[in-house]
């Protein structure tokens, strides 16, 4: 490329309103990051001196390890802190935490929360910079660029992409992270899922909703399944996952309805026989595992945006 | 006041003048360049020329020239949160009254979701002591509907009456049980009490954020739909319908609701409603960015409810303004949005923020000054401030044309939660007089 794309966010906190240019710059610096992790010696010396906490109020195994791997082949220091809902009920305020924590001068403050807009709160408060890991049911937008890097690796391209997002879209911050991002980059997106998990308004992200999942297959480039929480099952939105498998599953029959190169994704954690049978999920056109080596790559690229010294800002893989 | 008390010194000077005033009052017909004399709390003289040169050169007179300025019945407010007794870090009773007395009101009925709440006589007591001992505006309180606001007993409303209480509601929280609302508009009724209720159907909201829409699903806030409002509504206009009692709608905020309330007063329902300030100024895309300032209950909704509730307020469908001024610290505002207490104050702002719709043409003046004092006095049975001759003065004067930033230094109000600050208004109140006395006076030196 003669022209890169420029990056000149002081935070990662959501793709909605990011400029197409930022998301293409984060997407071409992981193309080399990707390689370093291939190679046998994984490691750079891009952000050496600089330190990286993983704050973490949810649970997560996947996204905490990317993240941590993704900084220590930076040659970061990285901290990980995991705070149980329940310590923080009797403990200190988000705001204190944060305050305490940027007293130790951290560069970069990588957030969990539970509360839709918690990362924005953070980023407001602190001379940090903030990527945001999974706010409530807003948004993950690493989880979106991840996915626009697997995509673009195994497509060719994005624009004009049919990209259909299936599932519990109600409660999921992957996608309205996907569906910013994929609709700037000139994809085209439809939801589907039982309407109890749609929520109002979707139409208004650019999307075409579909309340069962043929019609969203039908054609579609992009195949992404949403995890269905367990929670949801069983109570006045699902009646049970076995239903919900049977009308809203992805299997073979309906993956057919699909382009026939067409791909499948899944941000993980799987319900294998709910919202993705296993043949799919093992399946040829499935590269759910290739999301998360994305993952690292595409972390790598974001921490390093945002805190490489000036002077540093050419990839050095 | 006592004719047996003695004359303190300051009695003899208690003559107020104020010359050419645009006088406004509908309940009278009253729209006219007059003078005003009050003396010894009553206004005495309202008229062409009635504060005569003789009135204005006496040494006892304080003049203040009316000149562009308006002269408004005090207002009357039907609800806000004086959070006294048990919150007073957020407010008290001496700084919601000081508030209230800043922002031109002349009485304030306060809901009961106070620690305790109160649902008892002697809390109405103690409120009621504790507000003239502070002087300003009248308080008045509301009791609750059920014992603790939990929805299930019904409170000692005729005791509570009795205590002071104009009227009882669970403001806050809903009564969503059918029977017992069924139970509390019959008792209330008994003692011509009217229930307020707070329409929210909690099942449908349950860890609800904001309105429901297209912008709660690109926040990821749970959404707040308008129909949980809107069922609530529906319900209690079938049940005070088939009891005849009388019902109030609080804080009305869905085009749903105000079509429902239509249909009632034209079937001759005994129904009244209130609408806050910002729910007629402000939409749900004031939410964007996560500003817990603009967090409320009911939440603020769409373009649509907006236009609707305000052409509502100016048919008299919704009778009167409400403030639902509801203080927070920076404990319950400066955290996640999930986290942060819903509500706003309002008391100190209710004349900048609803003369801009007089301005853009929304609003009739008449409506807006009945819908502050004579049409809220009359829900709650009190009586309305005027400017009849003979009557108390209960009066604001008005500067329709003063522009200024708001500011949170500049609020009495202990807490500062409102959207609104930086914001650049016009129309400010200038004086306050309730119960024949000033509570508030902006003029000082320089009246």
């Amino acid at each position: 490329m003669s022209e890169r794309a420029r990056f000149d966010e002081r935070h990662l906190l959501a793709i909605e309103g990011l400029r197409k240019d930022s998301i293409l710059a984060v997407l071409d610096a992981a193309e080399p990051f990707f390689d370093v992790s291939r190679r046998s010696v994984r490691k750079v010396p891009t952000l050496r001196g600089k330190t990286v906490i993983n704050l973490f109020y949810e649970a997560s195994t996947r996204t905490r390890t990317s993240f941590e791997l993704a900084g220590k082949r930076l040659s970061a220091d990285v901290v990980n802190i995991s705070v149980s809902t329940s310590s923080a009920v009797k403990g200190e305020t988000l705001l204190d935490t944060v305050k305490n924590l940027e007293a130790m001068q951290p560069d970069v403050l990588v957030v969990r929360h539970a509360a839709s807009g918690a990362a924005a709160f953070i980023a407001a408060r602190t001379r940090a910079a903030v990527v945001n890991a999974g706010d409530g049911t807003h948004e993950h937008p690493t989880q979106a660029l991840l996915d626009a890097f697997t995509i673009r690796r195994a497509k060719g391209r994005i624009e004009g992409l049919e990209v259909a997002i299936c599932g519990d879209v109600l409660h999921s911050r992957v996608a309205r992270s996907n569906v910013a991002l994929l609709t700037t980059l000139g994809a085209k997106v439809r939801f589907a899922g039982p309407r109890t998990l749609l929520p109002p308004g979707l139409e208004a992200l650019g999307a075409k909703v579909y309340d069962r999942l043929e019609p969203a297959l039908e054609g579609a480039d992009v195949v992404m399944m949403l995890r269905v929480q367990r929670e949801r099952l069983g109570g006045s939105f699902l009646p049970s996952t076995r239903e919900y498998g049977r009308i809203f599953g992805l299997n073979e029959a309906r993956l057919a309805l699909a382009k026939p190169d067409a791909i499948v994704m899944h941000p993980g954690p799987m319900n294998r026989g709910v919202e993705i049978d296993p043949a799919v999920a093992d399946g040829p056109r499935s590269v759910i595992l290739d999301q998360v080596e994305a993952g690292v790559a595409v972390r790598m690229a974001v921490l390093w945006l945002l805190a490489a010294e000036p002077s540093e800002r050419v990839p050095s893989a | 006041m006592s004719s047996t008390r003695s004359p303190s010194p300051r009695a003899a000077s208690r003559l107020l003048v104020v010359t050419d005033v645009r006088a406004i009052d509908p309940a009278i017909g009253l729209d006219a360049l007059i003078d005003l004399v009050i003396e010894d709390g009553l206004l005495t003289r309202a008229g062409v020329g009635a504060a005569t040169a003789e009135i204005r050169a006496s040494e006892r007179a304080q003049v203040v020239s009316g000149s562009g300025l308006w002269a408004l019945p005090a207002f009357v407010d039907l609800h806000a949160h004086l959070r006294e007794p048990g919150q007073e870090y957020k407010e008290d009773i001496a700084s919601g009254l000081a508030a209230a007395a800043a922002g031109g009101f002349a009485h304030v009925c306060v809901m009961p979701n106070t620690r305790p709440v109160n649902d008892t006589r002697s809390i109405t007591v103690a409120m009621l002591a504790r507000a003239r001992e502070v002087g300003g505006p009248a308080l008045h309180p509301i009791g609750a509907i059920t014992m603790g606001q939990k929805g299930a007993e019904l409170t000692e409303m005729g005791d509570l009456k009795d205590a002071g209480a104009v009227a009882v509601s669970d403001d806050g929280r809903c009564v969503t049980n059918s029977a017992v609302m069924r139970r509390a508009l019959e008792y209330a009724s008994n003692f011509d009490l009217p229930v307020i209720q707070h329409a929210e159907d909690h099942a449908l909201t349950e860890g609800a954020q904001m309105h429901e829409g297209a912008l709660s699903t690109r926040l990821g806030l749970r959404g707040w739909p308008r129909v949980a409002e809107d069922v609530i509504v529906a319900r209690d206009l079938l049940l005070a319908e088939a009891i005849g009692a009388r019902y109030h709608v609080a804080h009305v905020s869905s085009l749903g609701s105000v079509r429902l309330l239509r249909e009632a007063k034209a079937r001759g329902v005994k129904v009244s409603a209130e609408v806050t300030p910002h729910h007629l100024t402000l939409t749900d895309a004031s939410v964007l960015g996560y500003d817990t300032a603009c967090k409320v209950n009911p939440p603020l909704r769409e373009q649509a409810d907006v236009d609707a509730l305000r052409a509502a307020l100016a048919d008299g469908t919704i009778d009167a303004i409400a403030t639902d001024h509801a203080p927070h610290s920076s404990l319950e505002k400066d955290c996640e949005f999930a986290e942060a207490s819903p509500g706003m104050i309002g008391l100190e702002l209710v004349v900048p923020l609803l003369l801009g719709l007089v301005r853009e043409g929304a609003l009739p003046l008449a409506r807006l000054v009945d819908a502050l004092t004579r049409a809220p006095a009359r829900i709650v049975g009190l009586a309305a401030p005027t400017l009849r001759e003979g009557a108390t003065a209960e009066i604001c004067l008005v500067d329709p044309a003063r522009t200024y930033t708001i500011e949170a230094a500049r609020l009495r109000s202990k807490s500062k939660n409102t959207p609104f600050l930086g914001r650049t208004v016009t129309g400010a109140v200038r004086m306050t007089l309730a119960g024949g006395r000033v509570v508030f006076d902006a003029f000082g030196g320089e009246g």
